[in-house]
Order: structure tokens, then sequence, then C-alpha cells
């Protein structure tokens, strides 16, 4: 049967073009490879090949031609033993329009797909009563989880820079090495592009690595790869592969260490489907979290904080402590103002919620825990009891994880709020050295106050 | 001087073990590149099928291309089909193929079939993605294919994880990391080098050297246009290949890969191939003459070489190797038919395969 050759799309945006010249003539035969035609686009002159071989039994859109839209039939090709007179008389038949041409209609005509509803989280885990509580660091807290999952799971292990034979820059990983041996804590050069992308590899391939950056102001060196290999793999495979990594280390600002190692990128990486990402506050919220973050089948970001390192909270002391990611916890109970934070920003939070209280004002003071999957639902509950909204974080304020909150509580619980949100975030400048101007960049305990004293109209 | 002297011999102090071992381990491989495997006929018939469907299939690409079937960036394969196919047959089960956004040859290489990645090409709900990720993001774990990556060089670490895992594991499993002369020039396949010989990780770096990244030939973008010798400052070993003869890729890669398997570290193959068509569709490709493109087509095919070859052998008569291109090209019209047929995935799709 003669086969119609087809005007090509050249580009992706290509709807018609020229038909600027033929290089073979009715009765040339043609192989697969031949280039038998030259078309411009609005970009280029292109060559056409033939995919087909046999001979042209009719040019049908002469050289010169101008405006030939996209799938016009353009010749015929006879194969063997076929003849001129083989090709219908009649118009070809038209091939039907491809399926990406007609997209536009049905689509615009269906409602656009809904997003599921999201998945109900469960609580955390009753503590039986009587369950002893150790005062233990943030520090000890995450080491613990690590050395606990690793105990459990031969195929976690960890890599970074220092976490083995100095120990951890920060002392998180100490004693890994000691307990684990070199092949299951891996001190790596300082290659962040390079061993972020060792590691999704590493998952990918059925691994449980944890990555550790120094600080995750250096983990924009590998951006990419923890956006564009392990976020969105899971998805562009169709659910084939997936990389279970969890990225930790220390998140925001330290103390005068300036802008390029200050900043908080809890906003940055909640941005992105396919990520979680993890804040915690408490030693208790850090220990079971990364516990959970390890066995968890997705990439992590799990984000620390320096100065946190340090801070003693009870643990309870259970041989396997576990937290639901994506799950916010009431820190404190209060029915005047809701504020929600995470991380280093709960310290400003409880703070000012103790001044609060003084002046007669009872503060609930939420720990976000987990930025993404963000739990607005207890959110929402306790803005409808509370009627107003102050958000805390370092952060920089344009397009916060404040600014996020703002908006999904305004668009879902609207009838609620009494007072327009007020978001306290960090000032909108790189951190500065010097320490008067770094004091001034941070938020601070009186600014949550202030924020506060206006939304309950008591300033 | 003396200041200079002390250091350049504390440097072959400290280098002195490593060194020693690189060299005494190292030396004993054959002179990889060099050779050329002798076929038999079973096996020149297999490479002559495989990689005559590569080209067919990739023929249908640029067609169904022409028609609207497949959008976006669509880069074709056609002219380097040697490379992987000799690769694969030198290849054990278990071992691991990770590549760029040229990959439809990869795939059909290592087993998946031409129907789920032509209906991933028209984002179709049965191709390898479930019609999510396109040309340039396919995957299968089954056939231990990792993809299929879009950001130029960012295979490059992630093979090396994979060969990381492998160590891990110790499995005996070797992973071949394939980018071009043009991901060369990213700075994380240096990042990539220098773990996988310090860890001494079993992966093969192969460079599909086709002389344009894009549209920029090698000499106008890299200093050192021998790819083969980028390993050089972390110790590992390079060598160049004909890339166009599949007998002498696959001598290159079975030797590479006992190199790599023996605990040897990483080694690097550089390929030296041709694409004949332009970087992705919308390239008309005018950087390179018309006289080069010809000549690399009629002097250095690789399929047109194995088909002589079979000729030559009394192998196959005209007849036969007809009735080869006939069952190759219903495949792929199989393919082509099932791809535009096959239905679009269900807007329910839209939110699936995010999260576990």
């Amino acid at each position: 049967m003669p086969i119609d050759i087809l005007m090509p799309a050249l580009s992706p945006t290509m709807e018609e073009g020229t038909l600027a010249k033929w290089l073979k003539n009715e009765g040339d035969s043609v192989a697969s490879g031949d280039v038998i035609a030259e078309i411009e686009t609005d970009k280029a002159t292109m060559e056409v090949e033939a995919v087909d071989e046999g001979t042209i039994g009719k040019i049908v859109v002469p050289e010169g031609s101008e405006g030939v839209k996209v799938n016009a039939v353009i010749a015929v090709l006879l194969g063997d033993g076929e003849s001129a007179s083989d090709i219908g008389t009649e118009k070809p038949a038209a091939t039907p329009a491809p399926a990406a041409a007609e997209a536009p209609a049905p689509v615009a005509a269906e409602p656009v797909a809904a997003a599921p509803a999201a998945a109900e989280v469960p609580s955390d885990p009753d503590i039986p009563a009587g369950t002893e509580m150790v005062p233990t660091t943030v520090r000890e807290a995450l080491r613990d989880a690590m050395a606990e999952e690793m105990r459990a799971d031969d195929d976690v292990f960890v890599m970074g820079e220092e976490v083995a034979e100095y120990q951890g820059a920060y002392k998180v990983t100490q004693g890994l090495l000691d307990e684990f041996g070199a092949r299951r804590v891996v001190d790596t050069p300082i290659t962040e592009h390079g061993f972020a992308g060792v590691g999704v590899g590493a998952a990918m391939a059925g691994l449980k690595p944890i990555v550790e950056f120094m600080t995750f102001n250096f983990a924009m060196q590998a951006m990419d790869q923890i956006i564009n290999s392990a976020a969105k793999t899971r998805y562009m495979s169709g659910g084939q592969m997936h990389a279970p990594v969890v990225f930790r280390g220390p998140n925001g600002a330290a103390a005068r260490v300036a802008a390029q190692h200050s900043q908080c990128y809890a906003s940055w990486y909640s941005h992105v489907p396919g990520l979680k990402v993890i804040m915690p506050y408490t030693a208790a919220d850090a220990k079971g979290l990364l516990k959970a973050a390890i066995r968890d089948p997705n990439p992590i970001i799990f984000l620390e904080n320096e100065i946190l390192y340090g801070h003693t909270f009870d643990v309870p002391k259970l041989d396997d402590f576990v937290l639901p990611i994506g799950k916010a916890r009431i820190h404190r109970a209060g029915n005047d103002v809701t504020i929600v934070s995470f991380g280093i920003g709960m310290t400003y939070a409880e703070q000012a919620a103790d001044e609060l209280s003084g002046m007669g004002i009872e503060a609930e003071v939420i720990d976000l825990r987990t930025i993404r999957p963000m739990d607005l639902p207890t959110v929402i509950e306790s803005v409808r009891k509370t009627g107003r909204l102050v958000t805390v974080e370092e952060g920089f304020p344009q397009s916060s994880v404040g600014t996020e909150i703002a908006t999904r509580v305004m668009q879902q619980a609207f009838d609620y709020l009494d007072a327009p949100i007020l978001t306290v975030a960090g000032k909108d400048v790189p951190m500065p050295y010097a320490a008067n101007l770094e004091k001034l960049a941070l938020p601070n305990v009186a600014e949550v106050v202030d924020a506060v004293k206006a939304v309950t109209y008591t300033a | 001087m003396a200041p200079r002297k002390s250091a350049a011999s504390a440097g072959r102090r400290t280098g002195a073990s490593k060194s020693a071992k690189s060299r005494s381990s190292k030396s004993a491989k054959p002179a990889i590149g060099t050779v050329i495997a002798e076929f038999d006929k079973e096996k020149e018939l297999a490479v002559y099928r495989e990689m005559l469907l590569i080209r067919r299939f990739e023929e249908k690409a640029g067609q169904l291309y022409g028609m609207g079937f497949i959008g976006g960036f669509c880069h074709l394969y056609i002219g380097q089909e040697a490379v992987i196919t000799g690769i694969q047959h030198a290849m054990i089960d278990g071992d691991q193929l990770i590549t760029g956004y040229r990959d439809h040859g990869h795939m059909l290489a290592a087993g998946m079939t031409a129907r789920g990645v032509m209906a991933e090409l028209t984002g179709r709900r049965s191709g390898y993605s479930r019609g999510k990720g396109g040309s340039m993001h396919m995957f299968s774990f089954e056939k231990n294919f990792f993809g299929g990556h879009g950001i130029v060089g960012a295979q490059v670490p992630l093979g090396t994880g994979l060969a990381f895992a492998n160590r891990y594991k110790d499995n005996g499993n070797v992973s071949i990391a394939f980018y071009g002369d043009g991901a060369s020039n990213q700075g994380q396949v240096y990042e990539s080098f220098n773990m996988a010989e310090l860890w001494e990780l079993p992966v093969v770096y192969v460079v599909e050297n086709n002389r344009y990244a894009m549209g920029t030939a090698v000499s106008r973008a890299s200093a050192q246009t021998d790819f083969s010798q980028r390993g050089v400052s972390f110790n590992i070993p390079g060598y160049q290949v004909d890339g166009m003869d599949v007998r002498a890729v696959y001598a290159a890669a079975e030797a590479a890969l006992e190199f790599a398997r023996s605990g040897n570290g990483p080694i690097i193959l550089e390929m030296l191939t041709y694409r004949y068509r332009g970087h992705s569709m919308s390239d008309p490709a005018k950087y390179r003459s018309k006289d080069e493109v010809q000549k690399m087509r009629s002097e250095h095919d690789p399929i047109e070489q194995v088909k002589v070859r079979l000729l030559e052998k009394g192998w196959a008569t005209e007849d036969e190797l007809k009735a080869i291109d006939k069952s190759v090209r219903d495949v792929v019209a199989d393919s082509a038919e099932f791809a535009q047929t096959d239905p679009e995935p269900d807007p329910s799709e839209l939110y699936t395969d995010i999260l576990a």
C-alpha cells in the first residue's frame, strides 16, 4: 500500500512551515535515512529523511510552498511492485491528528483533576505511664536515632564530610565509626555535589543513606542532585525507582558566621513535590522523627540547628521511639492566640508565650515539626478556637513558611479569623557579621510579643 | 630548590602505597582499545539485529515526532548503535546501566520492550514511566536500567552511587555510567572520579564522544579532547575505542568490566562515535559539513560493517538480511501502532507516584 509522507513537526512548537526544496523527484527510489526534502521552520532549515524504503510515486506539495501545515501529505511513497496508479485519485485519507494536538480541548472541558485529600497522619504514639524520661541533648538524640537504625538495618549507612574519624564536624556522629566501622560511616572528600549524587545513586540501588551536609549552606552545591535526581525520580519513573535518602545537617543561622553560612532553607525545600521536609525543635522530636525519616521510602530533608544541638530536653526511654512525619505538636495549650513555629523559631515562640501569659494572654504554641507535608489541620483547628495567628521563623520573609501558612489559613479558615495573620521572620537582608546587626537581622521575642498584641488588639 | 624537591619527594612518599598498588594491579590488563573481538556467526547476527532495531526504532521515533505524536525534546541515537550494543553483550546479570538523555538505544539494548519505550515517548499510560517521564526520563528496575537523566552529567555521580552500593553489598556487579563529550566538562564528573578511585568502586565510565556537545565541536569546548585521559589526575586508567565497530566495543567492555569487577576501581572507556542526526529534533546541524556526515555514514556505519562481514563470510544472504530487516520493522511498526493507540494516562495519575 502506498505510504503517505507527511509534513513533519521539527520543533516542540512548530505548527506549519515552508517546503523549501525537494531533493528527490517522482520516480526516484529512496532508502531510509535518505534526505528527501528541506523544510524551513521559524528557527532553521531542516532536512527531512525518509523513514521507509520505496519509490517517490507523487509529490503532492511542490517546493516553495509556504504555510504547509504539520501532518499534511506532502508526497506518496510506493512500495515494491506498486505504481502511481495505486495512489488513490481522491485525496489521501487524512492521518488522524495526534492526540497532542487535540489535548487542549478535552482538558479544558474536564474539571481540573482535584488533588487527593491529604492522607490521615497518625498521632504520636502513647508513651506508657511510668516511662523514664532521660534528659538528652539534641545532638545525642540525633546520634542515638542513627545508631539505633543502623543496628536494626544493615542497609543504613552515613556519609559526609568529617562524619567518621573526626567524629562529626558538630559531633553529631560521635562514636558511630567505632561501633559500625568505615564501611558504614564514610568520610567523603569536600565534594557536596558529587557525594549527594553518590548517595542518591546508592539509594536507587536499594541502600538507605544518611547524607550529612556539614551545613545546609553547602547543600546548595548539591541542589541539582537533591531536587532533580532525588525528589523527582519516583514521579518520572512512574513509581518504579525511588531514592530513600535522608539529607541532614545544621540549617539556618548559627552565631557570627555571616551571610554564606547563615541561611534557613526550610521554605526552599518545602517548595518541592517529592520531598519531605522535617525541622525538629526538641530532642525527643529530633530522635523520633530522624528514626522515622531513615525508615521512610522517600527522600527527606532533615533540617537541624547548630545552636539547638546543645539544648537538653526529656526523651522517653523506649526501645523504639518513632514519631509520625507530617504531624504538628501542640507545644503549649492556650485560647487567646495561635503561634505556629518550628525548629529554633520555637525558642522565640516559647519565651513570648511566657511573657504574654504574664500579661493575661494565653497563647497556643504549635510546633510544626514537619514543613512538608504540612499539618495544616492542626493549625486550623487551633485558629478556629483562638481566631488569631502569628507565625515565627528565622528564614527570609518573602515566600517564607509563614506566608505559606498565612495563605492557606486565609483560604481555608477565613471566617474564623478575627485579625490579619502576622508573620515574624528574619529580616530581608543577607546575614550581617557585626554582632549588633546580626541581632537585628534575626527575629526576637519582643517582635513576637508585639505581633501577638497587635492581633489580639491589646497593643 | 630545596623546598620544591622536598615537596616532590613528600608527594611521592605519601602516594607511594596507593600508586604502587595501582601500578601493579593496573599494568596486568590487556591493551584495551586495540583489540577487535572475534564474533561467531550467532553473535554477528545478534548484534546486527539489535543495532538495526535501535536504528529503525529511532527512525520511527523521528517520524512520530514529525507527526506530533512525540513532543518536547527527543534525542536520537542513530549512528551510535555499536556503543551500547557492544557493551551490553559484555555485561553480566545484575550489572547496572545509567545514561543521559540520549537513552532510547540503551533501553532497547537492556531488553526493555519497544512498545513500552515508544509508548513513553508518546506520553501514554503503558509507557515505562506511565507517560510521566518522556524521552529523557525512563527507567526499568527490572532490567537494571537506572535512567534516562535530563541534566547533563548528573547521571555520573548517580552511577558512581550504584557502584558504591555494589561494593557495599559486595555483590560482584559493576555499574556502567554513560555520558557524552559535553558532560565531560561538568565538575560533578570529576567529583565522581575522585570518590570512585578513592574507594575503588566497581564502575566503568563510558564517554560517548560523538564529537559535538549540542552544536559545539569538542575542540571548541574542551582543553583536553582525549577524554580517555580525563581520569589521569585521579589515577584512573582510560582507553580510546573505535565506537563504530561493535567488536572493538565488546572487547574493550569485556576487559574494562573484568578490571572493575576484580576490585581495581574505576576505568574510563572513550567511545569514538558519531551521531548522524542533529542534537535534538529541532537541530539542523549546520555546525558540520554534509561531507563529514556522509563520510561517517558510508565508511564507518556500525550496522553496515556487520552486514558486509555477514555477506562476505557467507553467514547470511541478502534475502536473509532482508528478512531480519522485515522482522525488525514489524517490531517497530507494532510499537508505533501501540504507542499511538494506547490511552493517555488517567487524569488521576497527575497526583500519583510523588511520595510512597
